[in-house]
């Protein structure tokens, strides 16, 4: 973290992809600073860059130009090695459609980036910790009496929950939201924004991208994106 | 610890994953019930071969023999890693039925005949178990029942009785009186006709004393009888007494190896010291082999047929790795959105890979436990199964009538098994191997698209 307190910054990343014969330029030189306890909300149409954004802001994606770095550290030129460990210990992650896995149940699901962190020897050591860790969150997220069904078994808005407790579940530095509630009514959409209020209240870091401008007008930060680029909000 | 909950529930929930547990279950099966079968005949003949033979053969290929054949047994008798030699002269002669005795028809027959010390050969070879009447008395062997001062012979089971559908012979309680004519070409010690210009052929009648069953065609084709009668009917009972074979039985603890060269170094000193004696020459036509070697011929042909099949059988396994490999390739293919989330939260290549292999190694211990129970239980009711089906439809695996093979051989070889499972275990590793490294290879984004979804 450096001095104004910004945890996260991206400069001047580009990113383009093949589509066919053409080559589309997707973000066009994105400069955004991120500071800690931040809520950022990133707005702008279907195919804006959003989402490829938020992927190379949390190292699922890389960027063809460009640097993301994390508390000062350059994330692009990390090891596949360490980029897995930020991505478990450092980052959460919150899709639009959950992903959650269907062979677990909610509490596997939520223990999965624990799981995923350990060797099996580091697990069992853990293992109490963890699961006593993770029925908190689902107690505090409302699906205490959920933890032995299946995602299939959920509503929409239970899964996003379930996801959210799985982001939080390792207690990252940094949540990315991809769209949570555009696979959701608005009710319990509007439900899932109160959540992610609460966290950032808790001084929680959130970015947030989304292509609805009504969610926008809640966050104190919000970031227009328009083909490839940062306008003014 | 993902990996194997995944893996795990990857097995029970992915009904795909089924169709790979039941190809590895049923090519363990039947590479498991093939090798044993095939083991188990491969076993039993080389069986029957060591015991018609014992450990060792001092013999001439010539019809002509060998001599000084009783000074060697005696060298023989006093070593210490020899429990017994016996001397046995093996011809071919014209059997004709003299009185059938109600026992086959009247007719010539070509067979081989062998002049044994029955005692002595009881202690080489399974003899004195072949032979029905005397069992366990072989010195009383050529003594026929009904009158004692007839010669006797000891015809095979097969010249005689005919076996019925389930492969048992039928044998009267005591033997009736048959006489068999049997007459060869007797040839001196130089190898021309003994009786050249006084009719060509020696003949003696014996009588049916007993019989031997020793369990393949021997049974069909080899007649016994003493010693003394087969030395004089084929030229080699007067003069220069000789023989064709020593069978050597060695001592229990005595390897085939060392047993057999301490013979070859014991004749060759022996050869030595007759170098002047009368027809030498004829000792140096003397070979000295284990029963390994000396049935090379047969034993071979068995064996290369035994790994013919099981190298056919074991082509399955190729066929198991191809299935795993499609039905991976599909699973891959349906959960690379999986693939995307474990890699969103911090799970690596390798442990994808981990996932996929473990989820193999699974399929190939289910499939090969259930397919080594299965096989196991159908190899221990494999005669039963195949006697229903014959009770039932008349249908037989071979025909028992024929064959010298009685009951299917079941007997389980654990070191066997224990192959088969690691091969089958190895062979899904092999196949999920591809499509896991694909699946390792897979960029979480491209995953986790909303097109993919």
């Amino acid at each position: 973290m450096n001095d104004n307190g910004v945890i996260l910054k991206a400069k001047d990343i580009e990113k383009s992809y093949r589509m066919g014969q053409i080559q589309l330029k997707v973000l066009k030189g994105i400069n955004l600073n991120v500071r800690k306890g931040e809520l950022v909300v990133v707005v702008g149409a279907s195919g804006s860059g959003k989402s490829t954004l938020l992927h190379i802001l949390g190292a699922l994606d890389k960027p063809d130009k460009g640097r993301v770095s994390f508390n000062g550290k350059d994330i692009n030129s990390q090891s596949n090695r360490q980029l897995n460990h930020f991505r478990n210990k450092t980052v959460g992650f919150v899709f639009q459609f959950y992903h959650l896995l269907d062979e677990l149940n909610v509490l596997e699901n939520v223990l999965l980036p624990t799981m995923a962190g350990k060797s099996i020897a580091g697990w069992f050591v853990c293992r109490k910790s963890a699961k006593k860790r993770a029925a908190e969150l689902l107690d505090k997220f409302g699906l205490s009496g959920r933890t032995k069904h299946k995602p299939y078994q959920l509503s929409g808005g239970e899964r996003q929950r379930v996801a959210m407790a799985r982001a939080l579940m390792n207690e990252p530095e940094l949540l990315l939201a991809d769209e949570p509630t555009g696979n959701l009514d608005s009710e319990t959409g509007n439900g899932i924004l109160n959540v992610l209020e609460q966290l950032n209240r808790d001084g929680q870091t959130i970015v947030m991208v989304t292509h609805d401008e009504r969610i926008a007008g809640k966050a104190r930060r919000v970031i227009k994106l328009v083909d490839g680029v940062i306008k003014p909000a | 610890m993902y990996k194997f909950k995944l893996a795990l529930r990857y097995l029970i929930k992915r009904k795909i994953s089924y169709f790979a547990v039941i190809a590895v279950a049923l090519c363990v099966f039947i590479v498991f019930v093939v090798i044993t079968v095939l083991t188990g005949i491969t076993a039993d003949f080389k069986g029957k071969i060591h015991d018609t033979t014992g450990d060792c053969v001092v013999y001439t290929k010539s019809l002509v023999g060998f001599g000084h054949y009783d000074e060697f047994i005696r060298i023989l008798r006093r070593q210490d890693f020899i429990e017994e030699a016996t001397p046995v002269v093996k011809n071919y002669a014209m059997v004709s039925i003299a009185e059938s005795g109600g026992l086959g028809s009247y007719g010539d027959y070509t067979k081989e005949i062998a002049g044994i010390e029955p005692v002595s050969l009881a202690k080489v070879t399974g003899f004195g178990d072949w032979i029905e009447y005397n069992k366990g008395q072989p010195s009383k062997v050529f003594t026929p029942s009904y009158d004692v001062n007839l010669p006797g012979c000891v015809p095979g089971i097969g010249f005689l009785f005919e076996k019925d559908e389930e492969g048992n012979y039928h044998t009267p309680a005591k033997p009736p009186r048959a006489a068999y004519e049997v007459a060869c070409i007797p040839l001196n010690a130089k190898g021309a006709p003994a009786k050249a210009g006084a009719g060509e052929l020696s003949s003696k009648t014996f009588y049916y004393s007993d019989h031997f069953s020793a369990g393949y065609s021997l049974d069909w084709r080899l007649f016994f009888l003493p010693l003394e009668d087969v030395q004089l009917l084929c030229g080699m009972g007067t003069g220069h007494k000789r023989i064709t074979h020593i069978h050597i039985k060695f001592t229990k603890g005595t390897a085939l190896n060392s047993g057999t060269e301490k013979v070859k170094k014991l004749w060759s000193d022996f050869v030595d010291t007759k170098k002047d004696a009368p027809y030498a020459n004829l000792l140096k036509k003397v070979q000295v082999q284990d029963w390994k070697n000396f049935s090379k011929m047969i034993v071979a042909l068995v064996e290369t047929q035994q790994i013919l099949t099981i190298v056919c059988f074991g082509m399955i396994g190729v066929i198991t790795v191809f299935i795993v490999l499609v039905v991976f390739y599909m699973i891959v293919s349906h959960k690379s959105k999986d693939i995307g989330i474990l890699k969103s939260v911090g799970a690596s290549g390798i442990n994808i890979l981990g996932l996929f292999l473990n989820f193999a190694l699974l399929i190939g211990i289910v499939g090969s436990a259930i397919g080594s129970v299965s096989g196991w239980i159908f190899l221990l009711r494999i005669n039963e199964i195949e006697d229903w089906m014959f009770n039932k439809f008349q249908f037989q695996i071979w025909d028992r009538r024929i064959s010298s093979i009685g009951d299917i051989p079941n007997a389980i070889d654990l070191k066997v098994l224990s192959i088969i499972i690691a091969c089958a275990i190895a062979a899904c590793l092999v196949g999920a191997l591809l499509p896991s490294w694909r699946a390792s290879r897979m960029k979480c984004v491209d995953t986790l698209a909303v097109t993919q979804l």
